[in-house]
C-alpha cells in the first residue's frame, strides 16, 4: 500500500459526495425550468442569468426557515425519518464505478469507492431502507393521508422490488458476475459491427426487455411519476411527506433526488456502459492527449470517462423529469397489474429466454 | 491505531441488543416493528464484519427490505386500537425471580451455543478459499446449484406449496365472506 | 351505437404510444411559443371599459363632486360614505369621500349615476394592499389612468 492510496480514496469519497450534493440543487433548478418550459411556460427565471440561482434561493429559504413540528406527531420517529431516508440514498452510490482506472506512480485507482463483490445487490439492499424512511414518516405523522402515502409506498416497493431484481438476472447471466466494475468494463466489447459503425456491447444490446423492465420498476423504486402514489398531490395531498417542513421537507426532497441520482447512475452503469466512452468521445480524447495540456494520456482518458459517465446520467435524470411531464399517474389497481400480472411474468420470461439463448450459445 | 473493525462490531452489537429489547419493551407495535428493523440492519452489518457480504446484502434484501415492509404494512393495515394491559399486578418477588430464570436461561443458551459450536466440524471455506472461487455470490452459487441442487429444488417446491395453499385458503375466505369475488 | 374498438398487441403495449407522447412534450418544451407573460415589465392589454380602481376626477385641482349622496344611493354593496360640506363660494362638495374596498363589487353602478362625471373607475388593476381597505378622499383624488 502506498501513500497515495488513502489520498485517493478520500479524492473519491469526496468527488461522489460533492457529486450527489450538487446533483440536489441542479435537479431542483431543471426539474423546475423543465417543468415549467413543457407546460409552455417559462418557470422561475429571475434569479441570476436563467434563474440559475433560484436554487441557492430555495436552499436559503429552506435552512432560515422555522423547523416546527406539529403537536400530533410521534416526535421521535418525526425527526429521524428524513434522515431515514436520505441517509440509504447516499449510500447506495458506493458501489457504482464512475471511471477507469488511473495509474500514478505505481499506484492503480479504480474509480469507484468500493467494489464489492455482491455489487449490484448491495445497491438494491440499501435502496430497499429508503422505503422506510417513508413509512416511519407517514406513521410518525398521525395523519390519514400521510399513513395512506407511506401504505402505498410500502405496497408499491415490495411489488416492484421483485421486477427491479429480476430484471438484471439475465444481465448477470450474460456477464457473468454481479460486480458493477466487471459488468462494465465487460460493456466496452463489441458486440457486432455494422459497416464502420461498431456496436458496444451495452446491456441494452443485449437485454432489451430487462432494460424495459428495469426502467418501469425504477420509477416505481424512486416514486416518480407516474408511479408516485406515495405524494399523489391530488389525492394525498402530499402523502407521507404531508407534515414536513423547512429543513425536514428538503431532506426527503434530496431523498427523491438523490435517488434518481443512484438510479440513473444503475441504468448508465448497467445498460449503458457506465464510463465507457460515449462513440464520438474516443476521437476527441485522442486530439487532446495529442494536444498534451495534460501531461498524462491516462487521466485524460479517465477525465473524459468520468464526462461520459456525468453525460449518460445527466441525460437518464432528465428522463426522469421529461416522463413526469408525460404520463398520468397510474390508478393504484392499475399499478399492482402491471407490477405483477405483467413485469414480473415478462421478467421471468425474460429469464428462461436468456438461459435458452446462452445455451444455444448465442449471447 | 484505532480497532475499526471493533468499533464497528462493538457498534453494531450494541444496536442488536437494544434493539432487541425495544422489540420487546416497546408497547406500540409499530415501534417494535421498527427496532426489529435496526436489529435486523446491525446483524447485517455483523455478517458484513465478518466478511460474509453475501449474507449480509441478502438480510438487508429479504427480511429489511421485504418481510419488515410486509409486517409494518400490516400492522399498519390492521391498526388494532387495543387498549395495552398491563402487567403491574405481578408481586415484586415472583419479578425477582423470573428475572433470575430468564437471565440463567440466556446463560445457559449461550452456553450451549458455544459448546455446539466447539463440536460442530468447521466447514472447509476460508476467506481465500472464496476468493480463489471469485467472490461470495460464486461460491455460495456454485454450491448451492451443484452440491446441493437437490434440497434447494425441494424447499423451492415446499415454498410454492405454500403459496399455493396460501392463495387457496384465501380465495375460499372471500367466496364464504362477501358471496362471490 | 356504441362501437368498442379491440386494442391491438401493439396498441395495449403503450410503448409506441408513450414513445409518441414523449416526442409531444419535448415538441412543447422546444418548439411551443411559452405563454408566460413577464408581467412588471410586459402587461396585458384590457378593455377601456374595465372596471379597476376608483378615482374622482378634478378639474384644476378641484373635484368635480357636488355631493349629490347619488353613488351611496345606487351603490348596491353599500361601499361609499360621503359626509357632505359647503365650500366658502357656496359650492356643496363632500368633505369625506371613502370608499371601502372589501365591499366594492367593482359593478361600475355610481360611475353610471353620477351626473357630474366625478367618480369614475379606472383600468388599474394591481389594487392588492397590506393595510388600507378604505379609499379615503385624498387617495381617490389621485389621478391615475384616466379614461
Amino acid at each position: 500500500m502506498s501513500s497515495l492510496e488513502p489520498m485517493m480514496m478520500f479524492i473519491k469519497i469526496g468527488i461522489v459526495l460533492a457529486g450527489l450534493l450538487a446533483t440536489v440543487p441542479i435537479m431542483l433548478f431543471v426539474e423546475r425550468r423543465g417543468s415549467a418550459l413543457m407546460q409552455n411556460r417559462l418557470g422561475p427565471n429571475r434569479m441570476g442569468p436563467f434563474g440559475l440561482f433560484q436554487a441557492a434561493c430555495d436552499v436559503i429559504k429552506f435552512i432560515f426557515k422555522e423547523d416546527r413540528a406539529p403537536g400530533h406527531v410521534n416526535k421521535f420517529y418525526y425527526t429521524i425519518a428524513p434522515w431515514v431516508a436520505v441517509i440509504p440514498a447516499f449510500m447506495t452510490f458506493a458501489v457504482i464505478p464512475f471511471a477507469g482506472s488511473l495509474t500514478l506512480d505505481g499506484t492503480t485507482t479504480h474509480f469507484q469507492i468500493a467494489n464489492l463483490d455482491v455489487g449490484v445487490l448491495y445497491c438494491f439492499s440499501i435502496a430497499s431502507l429508503g422505503v422506510y424512511g417513508i413509512i416511519m414518516a407517514g406513521w410518525a405523522s398521525n395523519n390519514h393521508y400521510s399513513l395512506l402515502g407511506s401504505l402505498r409506498s410500502s405496497a408499491q416497493m415490495i411489488s416492484y422490488e421483485l421486477t427491479l431484481g429480476l430484471s438484471l438476472v439475465g444481465l448477470m447471466m450474460v456477464f457473468q458476475s454481479v460486480k458493477l466494475g466487471d459488468i462494465v468494463f465487460e460493456q466496452g466489447e463489441t458486440l457486432f459491427t455494422l459497416g464502420a459503425i461498431a456496436v458496444p456491447k451495452w446491456g441494452i444490446f443485449i437485454q432489451p426487455v430487462g432494460f424495459l423492465l428495469f426502467l418501469v420498476s425504477v420509477f416505481a423504486e424512486t416514486n416518480r411519476l407516474p408511479f408516485d402514489l406515495p405524494e399523489g398531490e391530488s389525492e394525498l395531498i402530499a402523502g407521507y411527506h404531508l407534515e414536513y417542513g423547512s429543513m425536514r421537507f428538503a431532506l426527503f426532497m434530496m431523498a427523491e433526488f438523490i435517488n434518481m441520482a443512484v438510479a440513473s447512475a444503475l441504468i448508465t452503469t448497467l445498460f449503458f456502459g457506465g464510463w465507457q466512452l460515449l462513440p464520438f468521445f474516443s476521437v476527441l480524447v485522442s486530439h487532446v492527449q495529442s494536444l498534451g495540456l495534460i501531461p498524462d494520456p491516462n487521466l485524460v482518458e479517465v477525465i473524459f470517462q468520468g464526462l461520459s459517465f456525468i453525460i449518460k446520467v445527466a441525460f437518464w435524470m432528465w428522463f426522469f423529469v421529461w416522463v413526469r411531464w408525460t404520463l398520468p399517474r397510474f390508478r393504484f389497481d392499475q399499478l399492482m397489474n402491471l407490477g405483477w400480472k405483467v413485469l414480473f411474468p415478462v421478467g421471468l420470461l425474460n429469464v428462461l429466454v436468456t438461459g435458452f439463448l446462452i445455451y444455444k450459445g448465442v449471447l | 491505531m484505532i480497532d475499526y473493525p471493533l468499533l464497528a462490531f462493538s457498534a453494531f452489537s450494541t444496536i442488536a441488543i437494544l434493539g432487541s429489547l425495544m422489540v420487546i419493551f416497546k408497547k406500540n407495535p409499530v415501534a417494535s416493528a421498527f427496532a426489529l428493523v435496526a436489529v435486523f440492519f446491525s446483524f447485517a452489518g455483523l455478517y458484513a464484519l465478518m466478511s460474509a457480504h453475501l449474507v449480509a446484502a441478502l438480510q438487508i434484501l429479504v427480511y429489511t427490505g421485504a418481510i419488515m415492509v410486509l409486517f409494518v404494512f400490516v400492522i399498519m393495515l390492521l391498526n388494532q386500537d387495543r387498549p395495552v394491559e398491563d402487567f403491574k399486578s405481578s408481586s415484586g418477588i415472583f419479578k425477582l425471580l423470573s428475572g433470575i430464570a430468564v437471565s440463567g436461561f440466556v446463560f445457559a443458551l449461550v452456553k450451549v451455543a458455544l459448546l455446539a459450536r466447539s463440536l460442530t466440524p468447521r466447514g472447509d471455506m476460508t476467506e481465500e478459499k472464496i476468493s480463489e472461487l471469485g467472490g461470495n455470490v460464486k461460491a455460495i452459487a456454485e454450491s448451492l446449484f451443484s452440491d446441493h441442487v437437490l434440497q434447494f429444488e425441494i424447499t423451492s417446491f415446499l415454498i410454492l406449496a405454500a403459496i399455493v395453499a396460501t392463495i387457496a385458503l384465501a380465495k375460499r375466505k372471500a367466496h364464504s365472506g362477501r358471496g362471490h369475488s | 351505437m356504441l362501437a368498442i374498438r379491440k386494442p391491438g398487441f401493439l396498441n395495449r403495449l403503450y410503448l409506441i404510444e408513450i414513445i409518441r407522447g414523449l416526442w409531444i412534450t419535448m415538441k412543447n418544451f422546444l418548439f411551443h411559443k411559452k405563454v408566460t407573460l413577464q408581467f412588471p415589465e410586459q402587461r396585458r392589454d384590457y378593455s377601456n371599459r374595465y372596471r379597476g380602481q376608483h378615482y374622482i376626477k378634478a378639474v384644476n385641482g378641484v373635484e368635480n363632486c357636488t355631493a349629490c349622496m347619488l353613488c351611496p344611493t345606487v351603490c348596491p354593496a353599500e361601499c361609499i360614505h360621503i359626509v357632505a360640506g359647503e365650500r366658502e363660494d357656496k359650492e356643496k362638495y363632500p368633505v369625506k369621500f371613502e370608499i371601502d374596498s372589501l365591499r366594492c363589487c367593482f359593478c361600475g353602478m355610481c360611475e353610471e349615476a353620477c351626473p357630474k362625471d366625478a367618480i369614475k373607475l379606472s383600468n388599474i388593476y394591481e389594487m392588492s394592499q397590506q393595510t388600507r381597505t378604505v379609499y379615503e378622499k385624498d387617495f381617490l383624488l389621485e389621478q391615475r389612468g384616466n379614461k
